[in-house]
């Protein structure tokens, strides 16, 4: 088996949807027309984003329907499948932040900084005070800050100075604070671990392979969700888990692989109300 | 010295204390940066775009209007464009509105921030009611008001006689020869800027601004004597007086007074 199975398949798709978006651009062709804001699937289908509809919810701006349904789509498809696979998966920005990452293992800031200054919650604030500055405001103030929208528009559309915000956050996640960006700060990020918490695709940790190696908590982007890595054998369950599935191809010891989220079993257990 | 053990509680506090701080700080600079970019005026938008306070609501930047444009005009706000980033615009001056009987830029808008409604006259399509702008001539920097011949914007115009006229009058320096002084009409101009893109000036002094910015307001006290519909406003008036001390007297008294004036 290739060893990054999952990083390439995930370069693979971020890759192919910012292409046909392009495409659409430059040769009008009619796959996936728009951007990652709001798309036309194959000239009928509409699909938005859920969180950027939300802001203008709480801007004010009246709603149209072909967005509200686009949301929705976008939303159950995340709900169901796995929250922040948008984050591993499609994010544009994810290919920065994961540079920024590989770079600090491969250069050992790791090591010098091993206790992350920030927290992981911060997000979650910056979330709340998007919605927040939206309605007073009165235009979706995200939206205008967004270095995610800055980068996959200037890939569509022409970067001018967008470029300057992803070479901040690349070094801000290399020389700051590690997977600072992604972890600590994106309030999309944040809503999707909101949007999948109680997602089907989870990764699951079986304790009796597990060595202790420890690599997968070193790879991992939300080292916090693999808490159990060693100690018990279970799903992981916080949605602030990306899928992005890292840890199971860097496992030697197959002890962590995808499953379906059980949810029978777990409701017979209690753990989900 | 003893170190004074910090209680959970008060850790909590402090905690919640300095995320308040940080959040405060955050959310100051963040309004400060969408107040300056959606504080710039002169952005020209597309056809049938709401007033811009309800178009940067409604505005989801999908760019599906950049798309939809045949001739390249529109482009999404980039860092560095000034203007609020990611909506679309326009610059005459480089790709003016070529407009398109059937507007293939509107339709396609997913949040009816292009509303197709204010576009549409009797279930058609009509590009001539776009109100995206209105050209404004610099009269000192035009030539054709030198007395130099030119009627590049006016021939440019695509509805000409109509947007644009030309005045003639009399070039009394000569005594023999006529100005032809380009005249717009705001009530037709759309704004396209075919007109600024024409003219031959090296910086154009025939040019679009948006109509909040270029077109003044009278209030609805002014009536047109000479409009009949206009002077209709005036059938269900009902006037006030205010009466003081003063005006208990009449005008003319007042003038008269003399008195306290010669005093001295």
């Amino acid at each position: 088996m290739i060893k990054n199975k999952y990083l390439i398949q995930r370069r693979v798709v971020q890759i192919s949807i910012l292409f046909l978006y392009v495409a659409a651009n430059i040769w009008g062709w009619k796959v996936l027309t728009g951007n990652l804001s709001t798309s036309v699937f194959l000239e009928k289908i509409p699909l938005s984003d859920p969180y950027a509809v939300l802001q203008m919810f709480f801007s004010g701006a009246l709603i149209a329907s072909d967005i509200f349904i686009g949301a929705l789509i976008i939303f159950i498809f995340y709900a169901l499948v796995g929250g922040r696979v948008f984050c591993s998966w499609v994010c544009p920005m994810n290919i920065v932040t994961d540079l920024s990452n590989f770079l600090r293992r491969r250069l050992g800031f790791n090591q010098i900084q091993k206790r992350q200054p920030a927290s992981r919650t911060i997000r979650y604030w910056v979330l709340g005070l998007s919605l927040l500055l939206s309605f007073i405001l009165a235009v979706p103030a995200f939206e205008f800050i967004s270095p995610i929208s800055m980068l996959h528009r200037g890939i569509i559309f022409g970067i001018g100075l967008g470029w300057a915000a992803v070479l901040i956050i690349f070094l801000f996640d290399l020389f700051v604070l590690k997977n600072g960006w992604c972890g600590h700060i994106c309030p999309l990020g944040a809503f999707y671990s909101l949007v999948g918490k109680y997602s089907l695709v989870r990764v699951e940790h079986n304790e009796s392979k597990c060595t202790l190696c420890m690599k997968c908590k070193e790879v991992c982007p939300e080292s916090q969700v693999l808490f159990m890595v060693g100690k018990s054998s279970e799903q992981v369950l916080s949605g602030e888990c990306t899928n992005c599935a890292r840890c199971v191809e860097v496992c030697d010891d197959d002890a962590l692989n995808f499953s379906i989220r059980n949810l029978i079993e777990q409701k017979k257990q209690g753990e989900i109300k | 010295m003893k170190k004074e053990v910090v209680s959970d509680r008060r850790r909590f506090f402090l905690n919640m204390a300095r995320a308040f701080g940080l959040a405060t700080l955050g959310a100051l600079t963040w309004s400060a940066y969408v107040d300056e970019v959606t504080a710039s005026e002169l952005t020209l938008r597309p056809p049938a775009a709401l007033d811009e306070e309800d178009f940067l609501k409604t505005c989801i930047k999908c760019g599906m209007c950049v798309e939809a444009c045949p001739f390249d005009t529109l482009s999404l706000a980039k860092p560095g464009d000034n203007k609020p980033l990611g909506t679309p615009y326009f610059t005459p001056r480089d790709i003016p509105c070529y407009m398109c009987p059937d507007i293939p830029c509107v339709p396609v808008c997913p949040t009816n921030a292009l509303d197709i409604t204010k576009v549409t006259k009797n279930n058609k399509l009509d590009i001539n009611m776009a109100q995206m702008g209105v050209a404004v001539v610099d009269s000192k920097n035009c030539i054709a008001f030198w007395g130099i011949q030119c009627d590049a914007c006016y021939r440019a115009c695509p509805i000409l006689g109509d947007a644009i006229t030309i005045e003639y009058s009399k070039n009394e320096r000569t005594g023999k020869h006529a100005f032809m002084k380009p005249v717009v009409n705001s009530d037709s101009c759309t704004g396209c800027g075919l007109c600024e893109k024409a003219c031959v000036t090296d910086k154009a002094a025939i040019f679009v601004l948006p109509r909040e910015v270029a077109l003044g307001k009278v209030g609805d006290y002014y009536i047109k004597g000479w409009d009949k519909a206009d002077e209709k406003r005036l059938e269900k008036v009902t006037s006030e007086t205010t009466k003081t001390e003063i005006s208990n007297r009449k005008a003319v008294d007042s003038l008269n007074d003399m008195e306290g004036l010669l005093n001295d």
